[in-house]
């Protein structure tokens, strides 16, 4: 499990960044920087506690409130400490003409988890989602950015072995 | 072979790159309009053109274009709409991360002919790995001057913006994308004023998809009267359509718009046909919201006549024995496949994705959701039919953007094609609540 830091900053590295999306926006519309800060947080914690939601609220000059409320608004932020890895499962309709929920009962079963829930190891956290623009290559789920598609059981055991180690 | 405007060089390996993508004759089309052609020119260019928007409303681009106001000393936008989210939907996912510079090629044009100086492209965050590809193909293209200051010595300025979005459906609608590329939650706004008026940061902007922009570029090399050529009527040029479900090939196809349905799905070419030993169904033609149609409505209209893959037939009949070509979602559904399942799975996804600032569509689809999760594992009694009509109805029009009518169609339909269906699992609940039940009763099947 991610623990809440301490300290809140960003990687020196990650504060340049967001200084850089930041100076893409006209002046004075860098709340359009948001979405996207949000983003490089959640890389660098996992999740978004309500520190480093003040945090971003900080470096935006934004009311904590106006991060809140989009934090809460948009599904790919978590807002309790996940797992190492979050696996991010595709429930919606296609995959499932695929064979998806047959997949989705074998991963649960596999890692002993419902959805929401995380791995007694702290290895991962299982989350369902709704389609993620992947239907011809269905099952489906995501890791972070990467996309595991045509999934079966054989691929899940492998994939799951190969996160393990 | 179809005519192939977006796909022809998808296959060229390293075509991602700039090198590649500028060997097969990319970027002549920057040149072309840039040095060669007023921006007012390439509007008329896009206008007799008669490219359609292609994320699913079908309107006119050109005249989308026509549309934006342009008060002296405002800044104007071009935002590009790649927040595919709409299920069975997956092609501009497949045309960005293959090749990222068709894309990048028509925001230069679009910006230029629009006067925009910043321009956007708003992809759903999940794709962050095209984000990657895109901001990298970005590079490659300011580094050769194709974006920038003073693009090809001709003035023009121009910087393009990849922006990532946090996981929403709802901001696949224009104006909640807007919102959302304004740091804020994705609420639809109210219109008007339309965003070609008052748009991103209140100034004038025009949305547009990302496959609609991707035809730019083929559109100012070959002119508007050879698009115009391609395709059938009033649908006009070629549509990516993404293929899943029940089928031998699943992916993502480009045809020439008026192709018959019946050629899409069973020819080599395309799909394939549906996996062996198995028979058609049903069909979505257009992504998760537009009506499902069954077997013989799909391949046929009601007047007997080939159902093609252009707007006007497959919407031929209305809502009553038709459906639309929307985002070009292609959904197959063989006879193994559960009607009430699978409406209560799209029931369920656009619960989750209303926005909730409209009473009709919040409410209205977590009771879609709720009775058709009862009927689905058994509980569903007999004016639970009815009761889903009646919610769909209450959803349809009473909402400020198009996502209520998109939860109440597929809900809608479902009960008009496959009523039968839905009243076997009332009447028969313990044996319709197995695991893989699947209602056998007369059907045509194709």
């Amino acid at each position: 499990m991610t623990e809440t830091p301490n300290l809140v900053a960003f990687t020196p590295e990650r504060l340049e960044k967001v200084k850089d999306i930041i100076a893409r926006y006209p002046e004075g519309r860098q709340k359009s920087a948001l979405l996207p800060v949000l983003h490089v947080a959640q890389e660098q914690w996992g999740w978004l506690s309500s520190e480093v939601m003040d945090y971003v609220a900080g470096i935006l000059s934004l009311e904590p409130v106006e991060v809140y409320e989009v934090a809460t608004f948009y599904t790919m932020y978590h807002l309790d400490p996940v797992g190492k890895h979050v696996i991010e499962y595709c429930r919606t309709g296609p995959c499932c003409l695929m064979g998806g929920e047959d997949v989705y009962g074998y991963l649960k079963q596999k890692l002993g988890v419902e959805a929401g829930q995380t791995t007694a190891d702290g290895l991962f956290t299982l989350k369902e989602v709704e389609c993620l623009a992947a239907c011809g290559w269905g099952p489906v789920f995501q890791i972070r950015e990467k996309y595991y598609m045509n999934l079966t059981n054989e691929k899940v055991d492998q994939i799951i072995e190969d996160l393990s180690k | 072979m179809a005519k192939k405007i977006l796909t022809e060089h998808i296959n060229v390996p390293g075509i991602e790159t700039f090198d590649v993508y500028r060997r097969q004759g990319g970027y002549t089309a920057v040149e072309k309009a840039l040095k060669t052609m007023t921006p007012d020119e390439i509007v008329e260019e896009t206008k007799k053109s008669g490219v359609r928007g292609r994320g699913g409303a079908g309107f006119p681009m050109g005249m989308k274009w026509g549309f934006l106001a342009k008060p002296e000393g405002v800044p104007r936008y071009l935002v590009c709409n790649a927040d595919e989210s709409e299920p069975g939907t997956f092609k501009d996912h497949y045309l960005m991360k293959s090749i990222p510079h068709l894309l990048i090629e028509g925001m230069i044009i679009g910006s230029f002919a629009l006067g925009a100086k910043k321009s956007f492209i708003y992809v759903r965050g999940e794709l962050m790995y095209v984000i990657h590809i895109l901001e990298k193909a970005i590079a490659e293209a300011k580094a050769a001057g194709f974006l920038g200051q003073n693009i090809l010595g001709t003035g023009y300025d121009l910087e393009l913006i990849v922006q990532s979005g946090g996981g929403a459906y709802i901001c696949g609608e224009e104006t909640a994308l807007l919102e959302s590329l304004e740091g804020k939650r994705g609420n639809p706004r109210n219109k008007p004023p339309f965003p070609a008026v008052k748009g991103l940061y209140q100034s004038p902007t025009v949305v547009n998809n990302v496959e609609s922009i991707a035809n730019m570029p083929w559109i100012i090399n070959n002119g508007a009267d050879a698009y115009a050529g391609i395709g059938i009527g009033r649908s006009t040029g070629t549509k990516l359509i993404s293929a899943s479900g029940h089928i031998k090939k699943p992916g993502v196809y480009e045809i020439e718009l008026g192709v018959s349905v019946e050629e899409f799905l069973n020819s080599d070419e395309y799909c394939g046909g549906i996996r062996d030993g198995h028979h058609l169904k049903a069909l979505v033609a257009g992504g998760s919201s537009v009506p499902i149609l069954p077997a013989h409505l799909i391949m046929k209209t009601a007047n007997g006549e080939d159902r093609l893959m252009s707007y006007e037939s497959l919407s031929d009949g209305g809502f009553a024995t038709g459906t639309m070509l929307g985002s070009g979602g292609f959904i197959v559904f063989d006879e193994t496949a559960c009607i009430v399942r699978n409406t209560w799975n799209f029931a369920r996804f656009y619960h989750h994705e209303s926005c909730g600032q409209c009473s009709p569509c919040r409410e209205g689809t977590g009771w879609m959701e709720k009775v058709l999760h009862r009927i689905e594992h058994g509980h569903g009694s007999m004016h639970d039919v009815d009761l889903l009509v009646d919610i769909s109805k209450k959803i349809e029009g009473n909402t400020i953007c198009p996502l209520g009518d998109a939860a109440a169609w597929p809900v809608a339909s479902a009960i008009r094609h496959f009523r039968d269906e839905f009243m076997w699992h009332i009447t028969n609940p313990h044996e319709a609540s197995q695991p893989g039940a699947v209602y056998q009763g007369e059907m045509a099947l194709v």
